[in-house]
């Protein structure tokens, strides 16, 4: 009778399985694919579909990932999905795999942080950055290589240290990670106890947060806005001229609804004017792909009412929506160009 | 002393985690289709989706030019003639923000693309007859980048 009900209970739960697979697979396209590929093979995100990966991951690691994501570095916080969703799409990335996940004790280990951190420069620092901030950029895309698997992650991040409890990290450095340029350090030649120390190194950064929280401050204005005291004409020539003293190179000039009015339509009292620095360029796209927002650098001038003003759209307040602590130093330093650019034209 | 000290670590992971809340400010997609396939889903969404495509920038282009290594990267610009004159007139700050656009970009034989939620333009830009302006930008947006995302 027993054994009945049992598999009575099971019938009843297939159709319910099925679906959290399927909802899971759509979850995750919709969330998850962008970046980290349709199969979880991997692109501005991890991997997640490595078998060294899923073996080492928990369930509570994913979830608390997603719900968390990893502050400054790309990867969001899913914070509006339901739970449900969540456990979906972390079941969906465990059917790419045989075997069930890894389960971790919350046991925190003891070890000497300080032999930890000569330990940390010596073997860590190289890849996953002095402080623990982390490689750069965001991983397998554009000019960069197409076999680097992965980028090395912040160990240094609240929503790192918070999802990964020490016996994952202890795995972790214990077997390294196939695929990946992580490898194991018992292999290279550090003891178990030194594997300890470099834990409880890792988990000291909890004591000490990386970098500036926006938290409490105030917001930057959305838009860059300077008056010309030149009439239209005079005030677009000054602005090119000052983008080209300030190593940007002119792209174009062009009214502000070209190609949305109809020819000969357009309202000449309103144009834009794109300028590049190549370089910056170059470098912003390596550092978070997603940056397109920004391109080309722009400004719009604007005569009304007898007035001339330059706006452009503040590169540091856009830089919020990226979650990516390099990218937004770029864009403080851009923001600064823009204003340089406006003022040098009304000189 | 101990649950004081868990406390103050608690609030500060917390404030140390609200910044990633932004991050959902950013829509990102992934396209099966290649780079060439998926340009013309999305300038066909766009249009079908009642809007123009005022442009194209190849910032690919520019960059190879100067002797940088790019796969194909590129900004699509696009709006509506009506609403444009309309919004421009009225609310002169708004116009950095146009026309809107769309990054375009290829990862291997798949293509990627990337803006921001018109909606965020809301926190930007507060007056009240401005907000179905941006729900409607959003709303048609979503429909443009889904039908990119199941084009096969």
């Amino acid at each position: 009778m027993r054994l009945f009900a049992t598999l009575l209970l099971l019938l009843a739960l297939v159709p319910t399985l099925q679906a959290q697979a399927a909802d899971g697979a759509r979850l995750y396209a919709q969330n998850c694919a962008a970046c980290h590929g349709e199969n979880g093979s991997g692109g501005i995100g991890v991997p997640l579909s490595l078998p060294s990966f899923h073996a080492l991951t928990s369930t509570d690691h994913l979830r608390k990932t997603i719900r968390l994501g990893r502050p400054g570095r790309v990867m969001p916080a899913f914070a509006t999905l339901a739970d449900a969703e969540v456990d979906a799409i972390v079941a969906h990335i465990g059917s790419w795999n045989p075997g069930s996940f890894a389960t971790y004790a919350a046991t925190r280990i003891d070890g000497n942080i300080e032999n930890g951190g000569k330990h940390y420069q010596k073997h860590c620092s190289s890849c996953h950055g002095a402080n623990g901030e982390g490689g750069k950029g965001t991983g397998v895309t554009l000019s960069r290589p197409r076999d680097q698997a992965i980028m090395a992650p912040a160990l240094h991040n609240a929503g790192f240290l918070e999802s990964t409890p020490d016996l994952r990290m202890k795995a972790i450095l214990t077997q390294g990670v196939a695929g990946t340029p992580m490898l194991s350090f018992l292999n290279k030649g550090l003891t178990e106890k030194d594997i300890d120390d470099l834990v409880a190194f890792v988990r000291s950064f909890e004591k000490s947060p990386l970098g500036k929280s926006d938290v409490g401050q105030a917001l930057p204005e959305p838009v860059l806005s300077v008056e010309s005291p030149y009439d239209l004409k005079t005030t677009i020539a000054n602005l090119k001229r000052a983008a080209e003293t300030n190593n940007f190179v002119f792209i174009r000039e062009q009214s502000l609804d070209e190609g949305i009015a109809a020819p000969g339509k357009e309202n000449l009292r309103q144009h834009i004017v794109y300028v590049c620095n190549f370089g910056l360029l170059a470098q912003a796209l390596n550092t978070d792909p997603r940056v397109g927002l920004f391109l080309p650098c722009r400004f719009t001038i604007v005569e009304h009412g007898g007035k001339v003003t330059m706006m452009a759209s503040n590169p540091k307040r856009l830089s919020q929506f990226f979650n990516n602590s390099e990218l937004a130093e770029m864009c403080e330093q851009l923001t600064k160009m823009y204003q340089t650019i406006m003022e040098d034209a009304t000189l | 002393m101990k649950p004081l000290r868990h406390f103050l670590t608690w609030l500060m992971v917390l404030a140390l985690l609200a910044p990633a809340a932004h991050a959902d400010q950013m829509l990102i997609i992934r396209s099966g289709q290649d780079f060439e396939g998926a340009m013309l889903t999305l300038q066909n969404a766009i249009s079908a989706q009642g809007y123009k495509v005022a442009r194209v920038q190849r910032v690919d282009v520019g960059l190879e030019a100067r002797g940088y290594k790019t796969d194909k990267y590129r900004v699509v610009f696009y709006g509506k003639p009506d609403e444009f004159a309309l919004l421009a007139g009225k609310h002169p700050q708004l116009m950095p923000f146009l026309p809107l656009n769309i990054a375009i970009f290829a990862e291997a034989d798949q293509t990627l693309l990337s803006t921001n939620r018109p909606s965020v333009l809301g926190e930007f830009f507060p007056a009240a007859e401005l907000k179905p302006v941006f729900a409607l930008w959003e709303k048609d947006l979503l429909e443009i980048l889904e039908k990119v995302r199941e084009a096969r």
